[in-house]
Parts: structure tokens; sequence; C-alpha cells
């Protein structure tokens, strides 16, 4: 199965080269255990745009759906068996970024 | 034996176990669960009819997996993809588990998991390990029948979405889940010492055995820790009082009256070794410990008055230090009262009245010093309290007896 691993910060593109230098390295752990998907970091929210195209022409609002202080700045898709398998690659992947995750399983 | 007792039976020895294996056999515990449930309703309805049958445990468990499967198929014809995945676990062999085997376990370290909300933990091992009923679990917890149901429902959708395994813990991973589950386990044996539900046994000896067994299956996983050492200890000191606990009559009877001889010496004595074994390790202790050794006082004196208080009270100080709760101070100053008297104990009680006001333990501590100090107006008011506010039918019936006892 799959999980969604959200990286939770309150500034986007904020991680230094020692943080970077971990990620790559946590990131070939993934890749060696058949768990990386896919990633990527997030620009900051105020480069959001927000589509509404139910009803006639889309309509585009400038800004993020939801104005937090923090938010989503990067994140992770794993394969993983269960919980507990993302759970531990998850406290790893905490520890290499230096920020708080979360996980959330694709249904 | 009524066919009323051998249902009653037949649910508190076998209702875990049947959970745990449709848990293991279709891979979904809401699946488990409201297929056991739907077997013992099939009893009810059946066996006053057809009689008990020869094996009760199996003919539940046959019927509980035909409830199952009908469901699966049920279910499988709006969702393939769902189906496959339920029959597909049906063929698959159990999970490799830790040092222990045991079904019941399984089940309950799924119940206890750290992805929980701790309020959901206990009440899902409850329901799932203990088989309470969902009203009986929103009564302990003083939650409304719906809100519980709503989050036990939460707990079992999550274990779902997420594949929270159905499994014992490695050993490596143990350690960082146990103090969770020892919470759990504590819960659950509170539960059944002091069962809560007008139309409930006082005591539930199911849920007492329940937790003291699980506790003895995590100290074989864990045998050099001392809080699970602790917890066994405490738990069997207490248990080893239940038979002089409660009356005839169904009244509560406490330590100053209970007959000390009823006492089952060797849960007394299985429970004394086990506290030696900790204070020889010369390892601080933590709460259970702690707690533990309090019992051991309680249970080394032949009555009250023998009862080494100074000891007791030494005892809550250093507890207080660990667990600075008003519930804490509220026992430290029970024992005050045999140690300084009434009027100490009852100053240092009133001082907790702001957080403790919904507690019916601190009305019941305020009312049993207020009657020692002779002030019988404020003991009834007390009395009214704490009857008001005890959900166990035992304390309830001890309260109402000191209450009309009392001279006006």
């Amino acid at each position: 199965m799959q999980f969604f691993v959200s990286v939770i910060h309150d500034k986007a593109n904020s991680g230094t080269d020692e943080e970077m230098a971990a990620i790559d390295a946590f990131n070939e752990t993934l890749v060696a255990g058949g768990h990386w998907v896919f990633a990527g970091g997030l620009s900051d929210p105020a480069t959001a745009t927000v589509i509404d195209g139910r009803e006639g022409p889309a309509l585009f609002t400038d800004g993020p759906f939801v104005e937090t202080k923090e938010f989503v700045a990067g994140f992770w898709v794993w394969e993983a068996a269960d919980l507990d398998v993302a759970l531990k690659l998850a406290a790893a992947g905490s520890k290499a970024c230096n920020r708080r995750l979360e996980v959330r399983p694709f249904l | 034996m009524t066919v009323a007792d051998a249902i009653t039976r037949v649910h508190r020895e076998q209702w875990a176990w049947i959970v745990a294996t449709l848990t293991r056999r279709y891979g979904d515990l809401d699946i488990a669960e409201e297929a056991a449930a739907e077997a013992f309703a099939a009893a009810v309805e059946k066996w006053p009819a057809d009689g008990v049958p020869p094996n009760p445990g199996a003919w539940l468990t046959t019927t509980a997996s035909r409830k199952a499967i009908d469901r699966i198929r049920r279910e499988g014809k709006r969702d393939d993809k769902q189906r496959e995945a339920l029959m597909l676990h049906d063929d698959t062999p159990p999970e490799p588990t830790g040092a222990i085997d045991d079904e019941r376990l399984r089940l309950f370290f799924t119940c206890c998991h750290p992805a929980l909300a701790p309020e959901s933990r206990v009440a899902l091992t409850l329901r799932m390990v203990g088989g309470l009923t969902v009203p009986e679990i929103a009564r302990a917890f003083l939650v409304r029948e719906t809100a519980m149901e709503q989050r036990i429902t939460r707990a079992k959708a999550k274990i779902k979405a997420n594949r929270i395994p159905y499994r014992v813990p490695s050993s490596e991973d143990l350690p960082v889940r146990l103090s969770g589950v020892l919470a759990v386990l504590f819960l659950v044996f509170n539960e059944g010492y002091l069962a809560t539900g007008p139309g409930t046994d006082p005591v539930r000896q199911d849920l007492t055995a329940e937790a003291i067994r699980l506790t003895r299956l995590i100290r074989v996983l864990l045998p050099a820790d001392g809080e699970v050492a602790g917890l066994l200890a405490l738990m069997l000191l207490t248990e080893a009082r239940h038979a002089a606990r409660i009356s005839a009559t169904g009244e509560l009877i406490t330590l100053s009256e209970q007959d000390r001889g009823a006492w089952d010496t060797s849960l007394i004595a299985e429970g004394h070794r086990l506290v030696r074994e900790r204070l020889a390790s010369g390892v601080a202790p933590g709460r259970y410990q702690i707690l533990a050794a309090i019992n051991a006082v309680h249970t080394s004196a032949r009555d009250l008055r023998d009862t080494d208080w100074s000891q007791i009270v030494a005892l809550y100080d250093q507890l207080v230090r660990l667990d600075p709760s008003p519930i804490v101070a509220l026992n430290r100053a029970i024992a005050v009262a045999e140690l300084d008297g009434p009027e100490v104990a009852l100053a240092a009680v009133d001082r907790l009245g702001d957080k403790l006001t919904a507690y019916h333990a601190f009305h019941a501590t305020r009312a049993d010093l207020l009657r020692r100090l002779g002030r019988s107006g404020d003991a009834r008011s007390a009395y009214d309290q704490a009857i008001e506010l005890a959900g166990n039918t035992a304390e309830t019936a001890y309260l109402t007896r000191r209450r009309d006892q009392l001279v006006s």
C-alpha cells in the first residue's frame, strides 16, 4: 500500500545544506528498501492559485485555499506494507529533514 | 446451569478469542466484531429452544464465520476489490509473531497501537478484548453512547485504512510500545474491579482476570522490566482481596471492615514476591511499583491498626513526586487521616475541591472524614453527592447505608 507523507513546516525551501544531505541519504535508503515512489519540495503557499471550475467558466483565486501558519512544505509517496513500516520510515525521515511529518494512507 | 448463564459464561471466556480468530481469518476488525456480536445474538435466540450445543465456543466461531462471509459477499457485490483483498487474506497463513503466539495478545496490541488516540485504545480494548458493549464503555468513561460509538468506529476505520498490523511487536519495538500498553491494562483492570453501570455486577472478574492474564504474557515478553512486574503485583494484591470486598448483599466492604481471612494468600504471596524482587533490584521504582508497594504494606497488616501508615504516606509522597495529580493527592490524604487524624486529612481534601468536584471518590472521602469528625449534616450532603456520581452498584449501596446511619 502507499502512504502520502507531508513535511510540515512554516517556511518553504528552507532546508540547510546539512539537512539536504541528510534527506539525500535517507532517500537512498528508501530506494534501496523498495519504498521510494515519489517526492518533492513545494514552493511557498503564497504562490498557490485556487481554481473552481465546477460551474461555468473557471474561477481563479490567488493564494492558498487555507491560510495556516504551518503548511505542507514538501512530501513523499512511499510504498510500505503497513503503518508500522511507514512509521519507522517516518521516524527516520523526520530526523533526516529535521521537520515534523504527517503520514496518511491512500485509499 | 441455565441457558442464560451458559451464554454469559461463554461470552466471558470466548468473546476475545472469537474476535481474534475472525480478525486473523478475515483481516478486518470491524467484520470480526460485528460477526461475533451477531453469533452471540443468534445463540440468545436459538439456544433456549435447541439447547446449549456440546461445544459452545465452536458453535459460535462457526456461526460468526458464516456471518462474516455473508457480509463480505454482500459488500463484495459493491466493491470487488475489497472482496478480493479480504478473500486473499483468508488464505494467508497467520502473520509471524513475536515471542508469544497468543491470538488475544495480538488483538490487544492492535487495539493499543500508538497511532490511535489514548482514549480510543482503552475503548477499543474493552470492546474487542474485554467484550464490553458500547453503552457499558460509554458509562465507564462518562461520555455519551453516540460519542463512544463514533470513537470506536473511527479507531476501527483508522486501523483498516492504515493497515495497522495484527501482530505482537518485535522485541526491538516492544519497549516503546510499553507504557501505553500498561496504561490500557491498568484501566481494563480498574473497570473490572470497580465496574460501572446500574445493571452490571459490581466486580467484573472476567475483566480483572483478562487484565492479569495479558499482563502475565507481557511479563514473559519483558521479564526484566520493573513497571511490568509492578503492575502485575499491583493487580494480584488487589485481586487477592476481592472475595472480602463485596458483602453477601452486594455492598462494598471497605479495607477497614474486610475479613482479612478471606484474602487469597497465594495471590498475596506472589504479589509480595514481585515487590521484593523490585526492591532488591535497586532501580528507582515507577508509578506501578510504588502502588504495588502500597498494596504490599496493606496486605502485610493483620488489621487496620496494625498497618504501617507512615510507610504508606511515605510511599504516597514518592508517588506525588512522579505524578502530582489531584487523584494521587486524594489517596494520600486518606492515608494521612489514619496517621494524623481526619481533621488534617479533611483540610488536604478540601484543597482539591476545584479539580475533583465531578469525582465520586472525592465526595465519598469527604463524607467519611466529616462523619468521623461528627459533622453529620455536612457528611450527609457529601454522601448525597457521592451517591449521585458513583456508578458502581456495591459502592452506591455502601454509601447509602453509611448516609442512612448518620445520627442527625
